[in-house]
């Protein structure tokens, strides 16, 4: 499985180049690899809703870190949306990235890398390894939102949405090392027999609590779950085939796959099922009553993916088994929805130019198949017969119904409530797109079939779904196989299908498509009016925002004063300060602590302290940089004489560089150091934090040098093994052999460094060089810093 | 005579009717040479010299420190430094202008080159099931004549070395010429003797 996984890696890495050579074989070979994939997984299918197909490998088996993947019927449920939904949407975009386009090229890439790691995430069976696939789609969700940069939409919608998903993220790597750390593992698996066992943690009710919560944020942000939901309507800046990959068949869906990943371990207890439940019914209904105000399709498509998701939420929040039935076939029906109705609305943007409802006229008699086929989603979202939207719907409805009891009836209230919605907005969509509002027909160009034809295909695969329910209650029975049944013995028998007889869940579909209509038909004055003043998530993201960057400005304008001596002295003192006194306490001076070992210490000690006190009193600079270098030399000196030629070698160089180093600068600088006399009251101090500074130093050296009696036990080892790395140095072979690692990640600062110093120094002349004018880099300026504080 | 051949240490360019062999021991290009040198009372030309000479030498011996660190003082950090400090003397003597050799690397290409050797060499054992960093020796015969360890971890060594010699050269762009070009454009006059205001 993991070699799936790679291959979509593999394939990202070499679609820019196909892709300047022809765009659509570009599309084409990821479609073919989505495509491949979803057979893959097909084949496997038996084994995956039987015992489940494993794959691990260790990767720092010493952290209980490695990837370990699993699949199984929820991650073949994602996979059909994953791979089968995403082939079909790669089509579509081959069609709808104009032959000139230049991002065709980084989003065919993106969107292969973007379907690899969700497919590595609903294979996840670790909460370690799902955190990294977790937080690699939002990093790639961020670069396919924020397009090339190039329009302030574009950026603001990306880090809006890296923001609050990895806000989110962030607080569920927290919640995964706490979860990990009481329950002792990391694997999904044994999580969840532990907690169906009530072995999990028992005797720490609060440490579980904490960690559920904040694994949940992550769920809430990725799923844009109230109160977090405004960067999905803004993400719409993106292009159509990413909104409606995006949307429909894999990132949002990824809270969505948590909740319904741990729900079988966790929706036992109160502080897992209550936010999830309460939250996703608030977000089912606001989504759709926000929909309904929309005048652009594809955000009113939006706001309704923020509906749906409450929706999904609510049912694999519940923990009970007709809920997770219905949750997998409303999954399966929201992904095909919701992929063809994007791409209509991407074709009609394309025939007409417009998106805005207000504007397109008659569409629906001119492009009949268009709207056919928005119809046959529609219908499936709106959740009427014989689509396998209505198949999910009637099992949520009798999965709260059999439940009963308080919770019961007020989640079925609220899902009779947001299906009426979502009638209502459904309808709204229709009538939007096709009807003939004004006397001036809008556009409508022929739609090529490269877009129309995998709408088509998704479409129609949602409605043979509906017929197929057995299938996918093969998939949904067997992910709802290990839930509790609430309710009456029906509902251990409850299978989905298309015709359940007449009932309290076909009256509350009737109730629904009947209030839904007449709310669009008649509520249009009562939905555009109503809304709540004052509160608005996406104010609050924003106060929120430009309140730290206004903190951070104001702290680091305190903390970085631009004076060397205080910056100095702060880390200074901190040293002092912190393991000072407790050097004072317990060190202790090692017993018998020679004057010196060898007479030739003496003579180049003297010389070191020597220039280290004339280095004091020098007033010139270039007086100052060569006492530094005697004390370096002399340094160098005792390690000759310590027996260290590698070190001494290293030290005379590093000392004759940097004397280089500082003649350069001090070119620029002036010659004396212009400390005028009468700061006498700063001087005083400065010395005596400097003196007590370096006779702690010194202190730490002795006491610590002494306080090791023995050779540390690794150097034995080191000493044995040289010979076997080629070595008959050992500080070689420990540089580059034994600890290589530290070298490389040595040699990496000293690249930043240079990096950085060269920055410093020639970004002046690079601002120059631009045609002879002036181009200063903006940061700093009165316009960025307004920008920035909005 | 044209300006090139102005600067000091280039060879005139040869008569026509020179023949090859005539001019095989002549330095066919310039190499290690100040370009335009425009006070020349500021020339060192004993510097100059001695620069010209120990330049090869010194980077001969940082490349003998390099293969001899496995065995006694020395590895890739000392030899990038004695190498970079070659680099240091040729900019001291032959000024902010010293165009180089004319084959003109830029010093992150040099530095970028070893941190990927180094990665690489890393990342290498993995290819044959081994683990990151782990290292091998073989060991190549040549009869009585003796015989010749190759460790592999003397790539990582060489990725070090390159990295080095690039970070010096890099301070050179950027401390050396890059402040010196800075203070010209600023129209400010280079102190003389650019050896620090202290003299």
């Amino acid at each position: 499985m993991l070699a799936v996984v790679a291959a979509h890696l593999v394939l990202a890495l070499c679609l820019p180049a196909l892709a300047r050579y022809n765009r659509r074989l570009a599309f084409g070979a990821g479609a073919a690899l989505l495509a491949a994939t979803l057979v893959w997984a097909m084949a496997q299918a038996p084994a995956a809703l039987g015992a489940g197909v494993t794959d691990v490998v260790e990767w720092a088996p010493e952290l209980g870190l490695r990837l370990s993947l699993r699949m199984d019927a929820l991650a073949l449920a994602m996979i059909v949306l994953v791979s089968g939904v995403g082939a079909l949407i790669m089509v579509y975009a081959a069609w709808y990235f104009g032959p000139r386009s230049k991002d065709a090229a980084r989003s065919a890439a993106l969107l292969v890398t973007f379907a690899g790691m969700m497919l590595g995430l609903v294979l996840a069976d670790d909460l370690l390894t799902l955190y990294v696939f977790w937080e690699l789609t939002s990093l790639t969700s961020f670069l396919l939102v924020g397009q090339g940069g190039q329009y302030r939409e574009n950026r603001r919608a990306a880090v809006q949405a890296l923001l609050v998903t990895v806000f989110g993220g962030l607080a569920m790597l927290l919640g995964i090392v706490l979860l990990g750390g009481i329950a002792g593992t990391y694997s999904i698996p044994e999580l969840t027999a532990a907690a169906s066992a009530g072995t999990l943690a028992p005797d720490q009710p609060v440490a579980l609590a904490i960690s559920l919560v904040l694994i949940l944020m992550g769920a809430l942000t990725k799923s844009a779950q109230l109160p977090f939901h405004p960067w999905l309507p803004y993400a719409m800046a993106a292009p159509t085939p990413i909104s409606a990959y995006l949307h429909a068949a894999s990132m949002v869906k990824a809270g969505v796959v948590l909740v319904a990943r741990l729900g079988p371990a966790f929706s036992v207890y109160t502080v897992w099922w209550v936010p999830v439940v309460v939250l996703g019914l608030a977000t089912m209904l606001l989504g759709g009553w926000r929909a309904l105000r929309q005048t652009d399709l594809k955000r009113l498509l939006a706001f309704g993916t923020v509906s749906q998701l409450g929706f999904l939420m609510v049912l694999f929040g519940a923990g009970s088994r007709v809920a997770a039935l219905a949750g997998i076939a409303m999954l399966l029906a929201h992904g095909l929805f919701k992929a063809p109705l994007f791409m209509v609305v991407g074709a009609i943007d394309k025939a007409c130019g417009t998106r805005d409802l207000r504007e397109l006229c008659g569409l629906g008699r001119r492009r009949r198949g268009l709207a056919v086929l928005a119809t046959l989603a529609g219908l499936s979202m709106a959740g009427l017969p014989p689509l396998l939207g209505f198949v999910g719907k009637e099992a949520a409805y009798e999965a709260f119904v059999l439940e009963g009891g308080t919770r019961g009836w007020v989640v079925a209230v609220g899902l009779l409530a947001g299906s009426l919605l979502t009638v209502a907005y459904t309808a709204r969509f229709l009538w939007g797109a096709f009807s003939t509002k004004g006397s001036q027909p809008t556009g409508g160009d022929p739609v090529p079939l490269g877009l129309s034809g995998p709408a088509w295909l998704c479409a129609l695969t949602g409605l043979a779904a509906g017929f197929a329910a057995p299938l996918v209650q093969d998939v949904a029975g067997s992910y709802a196989r290990s839930l509790p049944p609430l309710g009456d013995a029906y509902a251990t028998q409850y299978e989905l299908a298309l015709w359940h007889g007449l009932g309290l869940p076909l009256g509350f579909s009737a109730l629904a498509l009947v209030g839904g209509l007449l709310l669009h038909r008649y509520g249009a004055p009562l939905t555009s009016r109503a809304r709540i003043p004052g509160v608005s998530a996406q104010r609050g993201y924003e106060a929120v925002v430009t309140g730290l960057e206004r903190f951070a400005i104001g702290l680091t304008g305190r903390l970085q004063i631009g004076s060397l001596p205080v910056y100095l002295g702060c880390i200074l003192a901190t040293l002092i300060v912190l393991p000072g006194p407790v050097l004072l306490m317990t060190g202790a001076m090692p017993e018998h602590q020679a004057p010196y070992d060898s007479i030739m210490q003496v003579p180049v000690g003297l010389m070191v302290v020597i220039a280290a006190v004339a280095l004091t009193r020098a007033r010139r600079r270039f007086t100052a940089v060569l006492l530094v270098g005697a004390v370096g030399y002399g340094i160098g000196g005792l390690f000759v004489i310590d027996g260290g030629p590698d070190l001494a070698l290293a030290q005379f160089l590093v000392e004759t560089l940097t004397l280089v180093a500082f003649v350069f600068v001090l070119r620029r600088l002036p010659a004396h150091f212009d400390e005028p006399d009468t700061e006498r009251r700063v001087r005083a101090p400065k010395a005596g934090l400097a003196a007590v500074g370096g006779v702690f130093v010194a202190g730490t050296a002795v006491v610590l040098s002494g306080a090791r009696l023995q050779p540390p036990s690794t150097t034995d080892a080191f000493v044995a093994n040289a010979p076997e790395a080629g070595a008959t140095n050992l500080i070689s072979a420990i540089l580059v052999d034994f600890r290589a690692l530290d070298t490389i990640g040595e040699i990496t600062i000293l690249l930043i460094c240079a990096a950085g110093t060269a920055s410093l120094v020639l970004a002046t002349r690079y601002d120059k060089k631009k045609g002879g004018a002036v181009v200063s880099s903006g940061s700093g300026s009165p316009k960025h810093e307004q920008e920035v504080l909005g | 005579m044209t300006t090139s051949t102005d600067r000091p240490g280039d060879t005139a360019p040869p008569p026509e009717e020179d023949t090859a062999w005539e001019r095989w021991d002549q330095p066919s290009g310039r190499w290690m040479l100040p370009g335009n040198c425009p006070d020349t009372r500021e020339r060192t030309l004993v510097l100059e010299a001695a620069a010209r000479l120990l330049f090869p030498t010194v980077l001969v011996f940082s490349v003998f420190l390099l293969f001899e660190g496995h065995y006694g003082p020395g590895g890739g950090f000392s030899g990038g430094l004695v190498a970079g400090l070659a680099f240091v003397l040729r900019h001291i003597a032959g000024g902010d202008d010293d165009p180089g050799s004319t084959l003109r690397i830029r010093p992150p290409v040099v530095v970028g080159t070893g941190l990927t050797i180094a990665v690489l060499t890393g990342l290498a054992p993995l290819l044959w099931g081994g683990a990151v960093l782990s290292s091998a020796k073989w060991r190549i015969s040549f009869g009585d004549a003796g015989y010749i360890d190759v460790v592999t971890s003397l790539l990582l060594d060489v990725g070090v070395y390159l990295l080095i010699i690039g970070v010096v050269l890099d301070l050179l762009r950027s401390l050396g010429s890059g402040i010196a070009r800075d203070a010209r454009e600023a129209g400010e006059a280079a102190p003389r003797g650019s050896g620090g205001g202290d003299r």
